[in-house]
């Protein structure tokens, strides 16, 4: 079966985070960047699918250039091949349609991606790509079994309950983190990376589409909250201030 | 500005708050169908196209997340998910506050263009009161793809952190499963169970049964204490009812210290045995 999963690039877990001058966007100039997590977690289900399963796995990413970095690493994790969108548009919906365009001539079995970014963490890129796309969706899931023309899956609900699911193929998943154990290229997975193909489609169809629906109008830190007692400095006394006070003031202790 | 709500069981008086915060013109129903995404995405939209309003609100429930996005693509739009706040100036088009970058920032984000715009908010954003009348909607024709089943629980968890009266919860701060023992420390000395958020469960370093979050318990112990927890709002919805919240962090950024009471502002690793010390010393 051929699976494509829809990976984003996003700033390395615990980056110091700075706004643009414009403080619109951050300022992107000094990060260093990785895969956002729960797309890790969708590329190694579609690795470990296909050594059941047979088949091919192509990951797809619409980003700035810096995105073949990622594209690459997952190439050396076991991808077969790799799609770059190049584009620098954040809106979701211009994303999705990127992605559709480029999806939809591969006519993949099944769709994976992960539930959300950590960056925008808007959470629809997977859905909004099913609805373009035509095909049946499901969300936060934990398991996908393949069963002969449908998939089956185990979904995410609140408070530790599960769903299961069953729809025809083609389909979109978006996985949620956790459900697999994350593999590491081997050196001999970088090796092979090098030589697998990463075609670069050039264009900004977003634009072409249809002007976003919403605007990051401005991104600033929010408010501190000023109920918050911090203690900081030398680590003992800190800490013999912090039972002092649950203690006493709070009496919690 | 006319307002639908979409209101499910969960979070039904919020989102029914947030609607008349909204607009005026406010209309809002159940819908009259057993769950799936494909069965409520044309349920809605069959409900939009009758009603006619400016602005769809939801709770944001794993429910909308799963269908909500699709509906608002079949209008063009983007759902402008998990809100936090709203602003309304004069003639323009509202704008609403959401957070983004795990909680780092928040966003403001104007719509643009004419209606049906689509809004989702977070749980707890909107104190929950009054409740107007609810219709309940059922649409001409429904064909669904899902097959959906009845909803399940695992076997049962062996740990109810409800209970408990001091939770001592652990996150990425904690790097390795191998330095697990030095907050198992913290809640010894403190009678305290032992919690993680997300990510630590994930990784298998701590059973699931002891995960506090919006997939995890939902936990209000006398005292919560946060160590390496950078407070995703995953994780928050979980544990912010808790009398006392103290978070231990070397980012003095992270958003656990907007909902905290108190906090140090350290590595982990010198601040929790510095803890554990002055527990044992003055008990």
């Amino acid at each position: 079966m051929k699976i494509a999963v829809a990976i984003k690039q996003v700033p390395l877990r615990d980056s110091p985070l700075r706004l643009n001058a414009a403080g619109t966007w951050i300022d992107e100039d000094t990060l260093s960047f990785e895969i956002n997590e729960p797309d890790a977690y969708a590329l190694e289900e579609a690795l470990q699918l296909r050594e059941k399963h047979g088949g091919e796995v192509i990951v797809i990413s619409v980003g700035p250039a810096r995105v073949s970095q990622t594209i690459r690493e997952a190439l050396a994790k076991g991808a077969d091949r790799g799609i770059h969108i190049e584009s620098s548009s954040i809106d979701t919906f211009g994303i999705a349609n990127l992605l559709a365009t480029a999806l939809r001539p591969e006519s993949p079995d099944l769709i994976l991606t992960g539930l959300q970014s950590d960056d925008l963490g808007y959470g629809q890129t997977g859905v909004v790509l099913a609805q373009l796309l035509g095909l049946p969706s499901s969300t936060i899931i934990m398991q996908v079994e393949i069963q002969p023309g449908k998939v089956r899956v185990k979904r995410e609900l609140e408070d530790g309950w599960f769903q299961h699911i069953e729809m025809p193929l083609p389909a979109v998943l978006t996985i949620q983190s956790g459900l697999n154990k994350l593999r590491y290229a081997t050196l001999m997975g970088i090796k092979k990376a090098k030589t697998k193909e990463i075609k670069v489609i050039s264009l900004d169809r977003a634009a072409e589409v249809a002007p976003p629906s919403a605007v990051i109008e401005k991104l600033y830190a929010p408010e501190k909250n000023k109920q918050a007692q911090i203690f900081e400095g030398d680590p003992r006394t800190a800490a013999a201030k912090l039972v002092e006070k649950l203690r006493f003031e709070a009496r919690v202790l | 500005m006319s307002v639908l709500a979409i209101v499910e069981q969960r979070m039904a008086s919020e989102v029914l708050a947030a609607a008349q915060q909204f607009g005026s013109d406010v209309k809002a129903y159940s819908i009259d169908l057993p769950y799936t995404a494909d069965a409520y995405t044309s349920a809605v939209e069959e409900l939009i196209r009758k009603v006619n309003p400016t602005l769809v609100v939801f709770g944001h429930t794993y429910q909308t997340r799963d269908y909500a996005p699709r509906l608002a693509a079949r209008f063009g739009r983007t759902l402008i998910g998990d809100v936090i706040a709203a602003r309304f100036e004069k003639k323009d088009p509202p704008v609403f506050v959401r957070q983004m970058f795990q909680g780092k920032f928040n966003a403001d984000v104007r719509l643009v263009g004419d209606g049906p715009h689509f809004v989702s908010i977070q749980a707890g954003a909107w104190r929950a009161d009054g409740s107007p009348q609810v219709e309940k909607f059922s649409p001409a024709s429904v064909t669904s793809r899902q097959v959906a089943e009845p909803p399940f629980r695992e076997a049962a968890r062996a740990v109810d952190l409800t209970a408990a009266d001091i939770i001592v919860s652990v996150g990425r701060g904690i790097k390795e499963k191998e330095n697990i023992p030095v907050v198992e420390a913290l809640a010894q000395a403190l009678g305290a169970e032992l919690a993680a958020s997300r990510p630590i469960c994930d990784a298998g370093w701590l059973p699931m049964d002891r995960q506090v979050g919006s997939s995890g318990q939902t936990v209000s112990p006398k005292v919560y204490i946060a160590v390496g927890i950078s407070g995703a709002i995953q994780h928050l919805v979980g544990m912010k009812g808790a009398k006392t919240i103290v978070a231990i962090n070397k980012d003095p950024d992270a958003p656990i210290f907007e909902v905290a009471h108190y906090g140090i502002v350290g590595d982990l690793f010198e601040v929790v045995p510095a803890l554990v010390e002055e527990l044992k010393k003055t008990k």
